[in-house]
């Protein structure tokens, strides 16, 4: 006996946008929440610059060579990683919200497994590789 | 005109919330923190047990002088701070906190997605803090955080995901509404790789590797002072609400508790959050750091395994069930 899913009425392309604006003058009240701080701080704060001040921190000793220095990325192999899993994964959402609607069923659970199959061969491969360890 | 009412007042609710909530989170943690470490913690400030030690820091950190190293690239490290804490007041905009109408800032129908996302924008303001600062320590900090967020994203991904196919929706009343308290079992496994995945996005102890103390002084905010640098410190906190909020939402049921969920639901929404903002500061008392390869290596050999597992799972229910 398959159950009614849960059926959204179809959403208005003005409802879209009107969440979508409303999530923007958020954003826009934020904008000048960091700008009304930033202002009144700079009216607030003495402003007294020394060269000594002005120094790269670090640990507290003076800099040496320059702040930008070489550095190794040595998880650009989880970067790489990273970017197909993630993007394999942004297809889970759509999906979701339907595989279990009446008439899909069994066919997707199998499609399911195929997909989640793919993710964890190549998984097991990286680790097998050794690129799963840091050092 | 009445619209453009509504909206104002449910944005500047909205902007409350966001900002007095990651105080109240800050300061139950400098008295949880000090009664677990059997101290007394902030005492003087506002007169009743230092409730009013945020505000005294806040009112220090705005008369401080504002420092940009001349070494620095100065606009991205200016701009930093506000990209690291807009994110979670967008975030927060979309949680549900009851089942009325009322009881969310904007019903977003793509939740999921659009908090996620959003989230992820976070992390950016420290990577543009660790490369601005021209700092070799706040450089190792920056990588740190990349490193991290990659590992990490994923798992939280992942776990979010299988919620979305138990709801069969991805909007966040959505799923609550579909939501019976055997999810709780269901999507247990799912809800703590949610957890400790956003946990670590957050860069909170047990980890915070990118921020180490002990070994590069405070990771990318180390140039910072004043007001950006308490910017900072208030992104930290607005993302443990934001976190919490979530979770409870995807995985604790929000607002259904065993009685009362119609009028005093947004009660049960915020209990569950302060409950998981207690484990946060317990969690930051009880651990000690992960070293940067345990790191990794907990996300990728034991959190994606356990999403796809959870995964699996739910798919399998879910088609039983229907």
């Amino acid at each position: 006996m398959p159950e009614p899913t849960v059926r959204q009425m179809p959403v208005l392309a003005a409802d879209y946008f009107h969440s979508y604006a409303v999530v923007g003058l958020l954003a826009v009240v934020g904008v000048l929440f960091v700008a009304v701080a930033f202002g009144a701080g700079r009216l607030l704060r003495p402003v007294v610059p020394t060269p000594e001040k002005l120094l790269t921190y670090e640990c507290g000793v003076d800099p040496v060579g320059e702040g930008w220095a070489h550095t190794q990325v040595r998880y650009y192999v989880y970067a790489f990683l990273y970017v197909i899993f993630a993007v394999d994964s942004i297809f889970l959402f759509p999906w979701a919200t339907v595989f279990a609607a009446p008439g899909y069923g069994a066919t997707t659970l199998v499609e399911m497994f195929i997909f989640l199959g793919f993710l964890a061969v190549g998984l097991l491969y990286a680790w097998k590789k050794g690129v799963l360890e840091w050092t | 005109m009445n619209d453009a009412l509504d909206v104002a007042v449910r944005l500047v609710v909205v902007f409350v919330v966001f900002l007095v909530l990651p105080l109240v989170v800050g300061q139950t943690e400098h008295k949880v923190m000090a009664h677990m470490q059997g101290r007394l913690g902030p005492m003087y400030a506002g007169g009743f047990h230092g409730w009013a030690q945020l505000v005294a820091d806040g009112v220090k950190f705005a008369q401080k002088e504002d420092v940009v190293p001349a070494a620095a690239d100065r606009r991205i490290f200016q701009l930093a701070p506000a990209v690291a804490l807009l994110p979670y007041l967008l975030v927060l905009v979309a949680v549900p906190i009851g089942p009325s109408e009322g009881a969310v800032g904007q019903v977003v129908d793509a939740g999921i997605f659009f908090v996620l996302a959003v989230m992820g924008v976070g992390v950016l303001g420290s990577l543009m803090a660790g490369w601005a600062s021209a700092n070799k320590f706040s450089l190792l900090g920056g990588l740190r955080t990349a490193a991290q967020l990659l590992a990490y994203e994923l798992p939280m991904l992942l776990a979010a995901a299988s919620v979305a196919m138990a709801a069969g929706t991805v909007s966040l009343p959505g799923i609550l509404n579909a939501f019976h308290w055997w999810w709780l079992p269901w999507q247990i496994v799912g809800a703590l790789v949610f957890f400790v995945a956003g946990l670590a996005e957050l860069q909170r102890p047990p980890f915070d590797m990118p921020v180490a103390d002990s070994e590069i002084i405070f990771g990318a905010y180390t140039e910072y002072t004043g007001l950006r640098f308490a910017l900072f410190l208030l992104a930290e906190y607005a993302g443990i609400v934001v976190l919490c909020g979530l979770t409870t939402v995807l995985f604790l049921g929000g607002w259904h508790g065993p009685w009362g969920a119609d009028g005093l639901g947004w009660v049960w929404t915020l209990l569950k959050t302060a409950v998981l903002a207690f484990v946060v500061i317990w969690l930051r008392v009880s651990y000690p750091r992960l070293r940067e390869d345990q790191l990794q290596k907990l996300a990728w050999t034991t959190l994606i395994p356990l999403a796809l597992a959870q995964i699996a799972l739910t798919g399998i229910v879910k088609v039983a069930i229907s």
